[in-house]
C-alpha cells in the first residue's frame, strides 16, 4: 500500500512540471499575437492612452523573463485579465460558465461510455462476425461525424422536423425557471432544491448536446474496449480460467473484462482532450452557455484576453482530469507503484 | 536482388488481396479513397458551375437536376463548391501530417533510440503538448499567430507531433536491442544508420495507420477551425464554413446547405478512419502468416 | 480411464484446412503417468486442447472419440465440460506467469476455482486456499495468499498454477510442457513437487514435452508424435533401447546425452569423420578482471563481479550458467556491444575494452568478433531476406566489389547448406532451422577470429539442435575458428567445447576441461546442475 501511496504523490508531483509548460505555452501565445499584444488586449474602441496603460498593466514595456514573473503572478492571483466584450474578470467569467461546461462533458462521457463499453465487449466476443463488422462501421462513422454537423442534423431531425426536441438555445427553456446556484450544475441543483420539473427541463436540454458530443467520443472507447478485450481473451490467464472450469461469465466479466478495463482508462485521457475540444463547437451550435461559447464569442470580438484564459483553464482542466485518471488506473493495477517506468 | 524485392511485393499484393476479401469494407475505403483523390486533383475542372459565381436570382434553390445539391443564398451551386473544396481541405490535412509525421519520426527516434536526458526533455515536451485538450490548443495558436490557412497547417501539425514521436519512440525502444539491431552493430553499421536503415523502416507499419487515421482526424480539426471563424474565410470554398454558414438556415428548413458539405466531409473523414482500421489488420503481424 | 480414438483436429487458416492433428489413438490408465513427447508441430499441445475443448478459434474436432471414465467429451455439454474441467481433468501451462490473471490476488484466483465447483464456500475459502498454497510447499502462505503474480518467481507462479490445478482433487493432471522457460534446478524442484503430489493423490497425468530426458525421467508410458500422427508408444526403458519407428530413433539420437559424441547425435548415414582442428596455442582472448555494474532503482546491480579466464586460439571456451548468473552480459562485453564498468579484454595483444563502443563499429578489429544470436527470428531483419542479411557485414567490413559481394554470399549458403534458393526468402518465409543457417552464415562472412555463440540452439527443436551443432563443429575446423559458447545446458556444451566455467550470481565458480569438470564437479553448485538436468543416459542402456 505504501508503494502504491507513493506512486500517487509521485504522480501529483509530476503534474508540476506539465502545469509549469502550460503556463509557458500559453504565456508564448499571449506574447506570440502579431503586431502590438497591447492594442490587441486594449480592445478595439481603444485610445492611444489605454493602450499605454494595458501595456504598463501587462508589463510590456519590460524584459521578457520579468514579464514572466508578472505573468505567473498575475495567474496565482487568480488574475487572467479582462474581458472587452463582458468587462468582467475572465476569471469570474470562466468560473460562472465552466459548470454548464462541464455537465455537458460529463453527461457525454456517461452516455458514451454506457454504450461504447457494451459494444466493444459484444465486439470482441464474435470478432469477424456480422456484429462486430457493424459495431466498426456505426463507431467508425461516429467518429468521422463533425460534431458541429451531427449537431446541426439533430437539431434539423428532431427540432425543426419532428418538433420533440426543445429549441437549442442554451441549457433551459425561458418557460422554467433557473434553480438556485449550489453546484452550478442544473441538473444537481434541481434535484437538490427538489424541483423536478426544472430538473425535466434541464435534461431535455441537454440530450441533443450530449448525443452529439457521445457519438463523437464512442469510437475511441469502443475501439479500445474491443482491441483490449481480445488480446484478454486470448491471454494465458484465461485460458488457465477456462481450464479451471471457471463460469463463461466469471471468465468474461471477471477475468478479461476486468484486465481490459486498464487501457481502456488509459484511453479515457486522449477522450477527453476530444471531448473538451468538440465541446466547443457543440457549444456553439447550441448556443450553450459555457466556456467554449465564451472563448468563440472572445475570438469574434478580438478579445484576446478571454481566449487565453480560456486555453489556459481548458489545459489546467484537462491535466487535473489526467490527474484522476492515472490516480484511478493505479487503485486498479497492483503492479503500479513496483515497476515504475 | 530485384527478384527480392519482386517477391517481398507480390507477397504483400497478396496478402492485400486476402486481407481485402475477408474485409469488404476496407476494399470500399480504398475505392473511395480513390475517388476523393480524384476530385482533389481535377475538381474545378469537372464540377458544372463556378464555384464562386453568385447568382441571386437563382438562391436558396432545393436540389434539382441542375443543381444536384441546391444553390446557397447567394445562387452559387452547392455540389461545385463541395466537389472543389476537397483540394483545400485534403492539402490542409495532407500537409500538416506530413509535416508532424516527418518532425514526430526525428524525435521519437532519436529519444528512443539513445534515451537519455534527450529522451526526458523530449517527454516533457510531449506532455506538455498534450496537457492541452488539442483542439483547444489549435485554437489558441491560430488565434495568436493570425488567421491564415499556413497557420492552421502549423497548428494541427503541432498538435499531431506527439502521436508520431510516441509511436516512434515505442517502435524504436523495443527494437533498439533486438537481434538484428545489434547484428546490424556487428556487421559494421553506425548507430544513425542501425536506427535509419534497420529500425526504422520496421517502424512504418504501425505509423500507416497512425498517418491514415491522422489525416481524417486533419481534416475534422481544419474544418472544425473554420466553423467558428479561424482559418479559410469566406468565399473560399471549405466544408467547414459551408457547414458554417448553412447552419444559419437550417431551422427555416433550407436543409440542404449544410448538409451535403457536411456528409462530403463526414464521408472524407469516414474514409480515412476506416482506411486506418484495414491498414492495422493488413499491418498486424499476428495476421500474417 | 482415458481414451481417445482416431482423433482428428482441424485449424482454418489463411492457406486452408490444417490439419493438426490425425488418427491419434491413446489411453491413460488410472493413476500412471503418460508422456507425449514431439517436436514443435507435432500435435501433442493440440491434442490435449482438443480433449479439454478448449482449442483456439478456428479449431475444430473433426473425428473421433474422446470417452474418460464413461463421459463422452467429444459431445458434452458445455455446461458439463466446465463441471469436468478443473474437477475432473486439470491442465497446467507453460509460462506460469502469463497463465495467471496479473491483477488479481493468487488466492483469490484460488479461490474463484474452489468455490466453481462448490468445493469451498463463502466462509472457508480462504482457509483452503491457504491449505492449498501449503500443499504445493508454498512458505508464508498466509502471505502469499495476498500476492499478485508479477511479486512471485516463474518457479513459485507454477506452484501457484498447480495448486489451482489441483485445488479441486482432478482425477486427471494435464501438464503441458510445465517447465518450459524455468531454470534448470527450478524444473527439477517443479516436476518433483508434480510427481510426489500426483502419487499422493493417486492421480493420472499426462506430461506434454519435447524434452526425451524429462518424459523419461517421470512417465510410466511415452507416446511420440510427429506432424499431427502417432508414432510410437511404449515404456521409457523399452522405447529409449529398442526404439521401432525411424523417427524415435533420430529423435533419441539427438537428443544430448553422457557418451554421445557430436556426432552421434545425427543418423548413422549422415556421420561423417570430424575434420581435424588447427590450434597454434597462442591466447587469442585475455579477460582480466572484467566487472559490470549497472544503476539499479535500488542501487547499483552486480551483473559481472570480476571475471578473468584466457581463451586460446583454435580452442572452444563454454560459459555456462543459470539466468541471470551474469553470462549473456559477460559476452556482450566481449562482443563489445556492451561497455565495461572495469577490467581488460585483451584480444590479440590489444586492449579492446579501451575502444569506445561508437568507433567500435568501423575498428578494423569489428569484423574479427562476430556473434552468433539467441532467437535466429529476433536476430534478423524482419524486412531483408536471407541474401540481405548475409551481405550485410560484407558491405560494410570488406572492401570487395559488388560482384565478388555476391559471390560471398553464395559461397557462405553452400558452406553453411543453405540452399540458393531460399536467399530470396524473407524470415517469416524460412523454418527455425533455415534461420539459425543465415545466422551463422552472416556471422562467419567476414572470416571472424573469435565467434560468440549466444545459446545458438536455444529455440530450436533437438533434431535441428544436433543438426547447427554438427555444422558449427565443421565450420570451426574449416575455418580455424575459437569459439565461446554460451549455455545453460552442460550436456550440449560438452558436445562442442573444450573448456568451460560455471558461473553464477556473477561470479566463476569453478572453471576447467569439459570433461573433467562433467565427471568430477568441485563445487556443490555445478553438483546440482547436473542432477538437475533431465538425461535420457540413466535409462538409455
Amino acid at each position: 500500500m505504501s508503494g502504491r501511496f507513493k506512486t500517487i504523490s509521485l504522480r501529483i508531483a509530476q503534474a508540476i512540471p506539465v502545469l509549469f509548460g502550460v503556463v509557458v505555452v500559453s504565456f508564448i501565445l499571449t506574447r506570440a499575437l502579431p503586431g502590438d499584444p497591447a492594442v490587441y488586449f486594449a480592445g478595439a474602441s481603444a485610445t492611444e492612452e489605454s493602450i499605454a496603460q494595458v501595456r504598463e498593466v501587462l508589463g510590456l514595456d519590460k524584459s521578457l523573463p520579468q514579464q514572466f514573473i508578472i505573468y505567473v503572478g498575475d495567474l496565482l492571483r487568480g488574475d487572467l485579465g479582462q474581458s472587452i466584450s463582458t468587462g468582467q474578470a475572465v476569471t469570474d467569467d470562466l468560473a460562472r460558465r465552466l459548470p454548464a461546461s462541464l455537465e455537458l462533458t460529463l453527461m457525454a462521457l456517461f452516455i458514451s461510455c454506457s454504450i461504447a463499453v457494451p459494444l466493444g465487449v459484444m465486439a470482441a466476443t464474435k470478432p469477424g462476425s456480422l456484429r462486430d463488422h457493424m459495431c466498426r462501421v456505426i463507431v467508425t462513422a461516429g467518429v468521422s461525424l463533425p460534431t458541429f454537423f451531427t449537431g446541426i442534423l439533430l437539431i434539423y431531425v428532431f427540432y425543426y422536423l419532428l418538433g420533440i426536441a426543445p429549441s437549442p438555445l442554451g441549457r433551459l427553456d425561458f418557460i422554467y425557471i433557473e434553480p438556485d446556484t449550489i453546484t452550478g450544475f442544473y441538473l444537481i441543483d434541481a434535484a437538490i432544491t427538489g424541483d423536478w420539473e426544472t430538473w425535466f427541463g434541464a435534461l431535455k436540454q441537454l440530450v441533443l448536446p450530449a448525443t452529439t458530443l457521445a457519438l463523437f467520443t464512442m469510437a475511441p472507447i469502443a475501439r479500445m474496449t474491443r482491441a483490449a478485450m481480445l488480446s484478454a481473451l486470448s491471454s494465458d490467464f484465461v485460458r488457465t480460467a477456462r481450464a479451471a472450469g471457471l463460469s463463461s461469465s466469471k471468465i468474461l466479466y471477471g477475468y478479461a473484462l476486468h484486465n481490459a478495463m486498464l487501457p481502456v482508462i488509459t484511453t479515457l485521457g486522449m477522450v477527453f482532450s476530444f471531448t473538451l475540444g468538440a465541446n466547443v463547437l457543440v457549444e456553439k451550435v447550441f448556443a450553450w452557455p459555457g466556456i467554449g461559447s465564451y472563448a468563440i464569442e472572445a475570438l469574434v470580438a478580438s478579445d484576446y484576453a478571454a481566449v487565453q484564459g480560456f486555453v489556459l483553464a481548458m489545459a489546467i482542466l484537462f491535466v487535473l482530469l489526467n490527474l484522476c485518471i492515472d490516480i484511478a488506473y493505479s487503485l486498479i493495477d497492483p503492479r503500479i507503484g513496483f515497476e515504475e517506468r | 536482388m530485384s527478384m527480392a524485392s519482386t517477391n517481398k511485393s507480390d507477397s504483400l499484393i497478396a496478402h492485400i488481396f486476402y486481407v481485402l476479401r475477408g474485409n469488404p469494407i476496407t476494399a470500399l475505403a480504398f475505392i473511395l479513397l480513390a475517388s476523393f483523390i480524384t476530385c482533389a486533383l481535377f475538381g474545378p475542372l469537372i464540377v458544372p458551375y463556378d464555384p464562386l459565381a453568385s447568382n441571386t436570382s437563382n438562391a436558396l434553390m432545393p436540389p434539382s437536376v441542375d443543381h444536384w445539391f441546391g444553390t446557397d443564398n447567394l445562387g452559387r451551386d452547392v455540389f461545385s463548391r463541395v466537389i472543389v473544396a476537397t483540394r483545400l481541405d485534403l492539402l490542409i490535412s495532407v500537409s500538416a501530417v506530413a509535416l508532424s509525421f516527418v518532425i514526430g519520426s526525428i524525435l521519437g527516434s532519436v529519444a528512443g533510440y539513445w534515451g537519455g536526458w534527450l529522451d526526458a526533455i523530449l517527454n516533457r515536451l510531449l506532455d506538455t503538448i498534450m496537457a492541452f485538450p488539442l483542439f483547444v490548443l489549435a485554437m489558441g495558436i491560430v488565434a495568436a499567430l493570425g488567421n491564415t490557412i499556413e497557420n492552421i497547417v502549423y497548428a494541427t501539425a503541432l498538435i499531431n507531433i506527439p502521436f508520431y514521436a510516441r509511436l516512434v519512440r515505442a517502435e524504436v525502444n523495443i527494437r533498439r536491442d533486438a537481434g538484428f539491431a545489434l547484428a546490424a552493430k556487428l556487421s559494421g553499421n553506425s548507430d544513425l544508420r542501425v536506427l535509419a536503415v534497420h529500425i526504422f523502416p520496421n517502424a512504418l507499419p504501425p505509423m500507416m495507420v497512425q498517418i491514415s487515421l491522422n489525416l481524417g482526424w486533419a481534416i475534422l480539426n481544419a474544418a472544425g477551425l473554420s466553423f467558428i471563424g479561424l482559418g479559410v474565410r469566406p468565399p473560399t470554398p471549405e466544408w467547414g464554413i459551408m457547414v458554417a454558414e448553412g447552419a444559419n438556415f437550417v431551422i427555416s428548413g433550407e436543409w440542404w446547405l449544410a448538409l451535403f458539405p457536411g456528409l462530403w466531409l463526414m464521408l472524407a473523414v469516414f474514409t480515412f478512419n476506416l482506411l486506418g482500421d484495414g491498414l492495422r489488420d493488413i499491418v498486424d503481424p499476428r495476421k500474417r502468416t | 480411464m482415458l481414451s481417445i480414438k482416431d482423433l482428428a483436429v482441424d485449424f482454418q487458416t489463411r492457406k486452408g484446412v490444417v490439419h493438426a492433428v490425425r488418427n491419434v489413438n491413446l489411453h491413460v490408465d488410472k493413476g500412471e503417468t503418460l508422456g507425449i513427447v514431439g517436436e514443435s508441430g507435432s500435435g501433442k499441445s493440440v491434442t490435449s486442447y482438443a480433449l479439454m475443448r478448449i482449442l483456439d478459434a478456428g479449431g475444430t474436432i473433426t473425428a473421433g472419440d474422446i470417452v474418460y471414465s464413461g463421459v463422452d467429451l467429444r459431445n458434452s455439454s458445455a455446461r458439463d465440460m466446465r463441471n469436468i474441467r478443473g474437477r475432473e481433468i486439470s491442465m497446467i501451462f507453460q509460462n506460469p506467469r502469463a497463465a495467471l490473471n496479473p491483477i488479481r490476488k493468487v488466492g483469490h484466483q484460488l479461490e474463484d476455482v474452489l468455490k466453481t465447483h462448490a468445493q469451498a464456500t463463502r466462509y472457508d475459502a480462504r482457509a483452503k486456499a491457504i491449505s492449498m498454497l501449503k500443499s504445493v510447499q508454498i512458505r508464508n502462505a498466509e502471505e502469499r495468499y495476498h500476492a499478485y503474480p508479477f511479486e512471485l518467481s516463474g518457479g513459485m507462479c507454477q506452484r501457484v498454477v498447480i495448486a489451482i490445478a489441483l485445488a479441486c482433487n482432478p482425477q486427471l493432471l494435464i501438464a503441458d510442457e510445465p517447465t518450459t522457460g524455468l531454470d534448470i534446478t527450478t524444473q527439477k524442484t517443479v516436476m518433483d513437487l508434480i510427481q510426489s503430489l500426483s502419487k499422493e493423490r493417486q492421480m493420472s497425468s499426462i506430461l506434454i514435452t519435447h524434452d526425451l530426458g524429462l518424459a523419461a525421467q517421470y512417465c510410466d508410458r511415452i507416446v511420440v508424435m510427429k506432424d499431427g500422427e502417432l508414432v510410437e508408444t511404449g515404456k521409457p526403458k523399452t522405447l529409449f533401447n529398442n526404439a521401432q519407428h525411424a523417427y524415435t530413433r533420430k529423435l533419441i539420437a539427438a537428443t544430448p546425452r553422457k557418451e554421445a559424441s557430436i556426432r552421434d547425435l545425427l543418423p548413422a548415414e549422415e556421420q561423417q569423420p570430424l575434420p581435424e582442428r588447427s590450434q597454434s596455442g597462442e591466447t587469442l582472448l585475455k579477460v582480466n578482471n572484467l566487472v559490470k555494474t549497472y544503476a539499479g532503482k535500488n542501487g547499483p546491480v552486480h551483473a559481472v563481479k570480476g571475471i578473468s579466464f584466457d581463451l586460446k586460439q583454435g580452442k572452444s571456451l563454454a560459459l555456462v550458467g543459470e539466468s541471470g548468473c551474469g553470462k549473456s552480459t559477460t559476452s556482450s562485453m566481449i562482443t563489445r556491444l556492451l561497455d565495461c564498468s572495469s577490467g581488460e579484454i585483451i584480444f590479440n595483444g590489444q586492449d579492446i575494452g579501451k575502444i569506445k563502443l561508437r568507433e567500435f563499429a568501423q575498428h578494423n578489429m569489428r569484423k574479427d568478433i562476430q556473434m552468433v544470436f539467441q532467437d535466429a527470428t529476433d536476430s534478423l531483419n524482419p524486412r531483408h531476406s536471407a541474401f540481405q542479411s548475409i551481405l550485410e557485414p560484407i558491405k560494410h567490413l570488406t572492401d570487395l566489389g559488388s560482384t565478388a559481394r555476391q559471390e560471398r554470399v553464395y559461397e557462405l549458403a553452400d558452406l553453411v547448406g543453405l540452399p540458393h534458393s531460399l536467399l530470396t526468402r524473407f524470415p517469416h518465409q524460412l523454418s527455425g532451422g533455415q534461420k539459425a543457417r543465415v545466422g551463422i552464415a552472416r556471422a562467419i562472412a567476414v572470416n571472424p577470429q573469435l565467434l560468440i555463440l549466444d545459446e545458438p540452439t536455444a529455440a530450436l527443436d533437438v533434431s535441428i539442435q544436433a543438426i547447427v551443432l554438427n555444422l558449427l563443429a565443421d565450420l570451426r575446423a574449416k575455418l580455424g575458428m575459437t569459439y565461446l559458447f554460451v549455455s545453460h545446458d552442460l550436456h550440449v556444451v560438452r558436445l562442442l567445447c573444450d573448456d568451460v566455467i560455471v558461473m553464477k550470481d556473477g561470479e566463476i565458480v569453478e572453471m576447467g576441461p569439459v570433461e573433467k569438470i562433467m565427471e568430477h564437479p568441485k563445487s556443490k553448485y555445478t553438483q546440482s546442475l547436473l542432477d538437475a538436468a533431465p538425461s535420457l543416459s540413466k535409462i538409455v542402456e
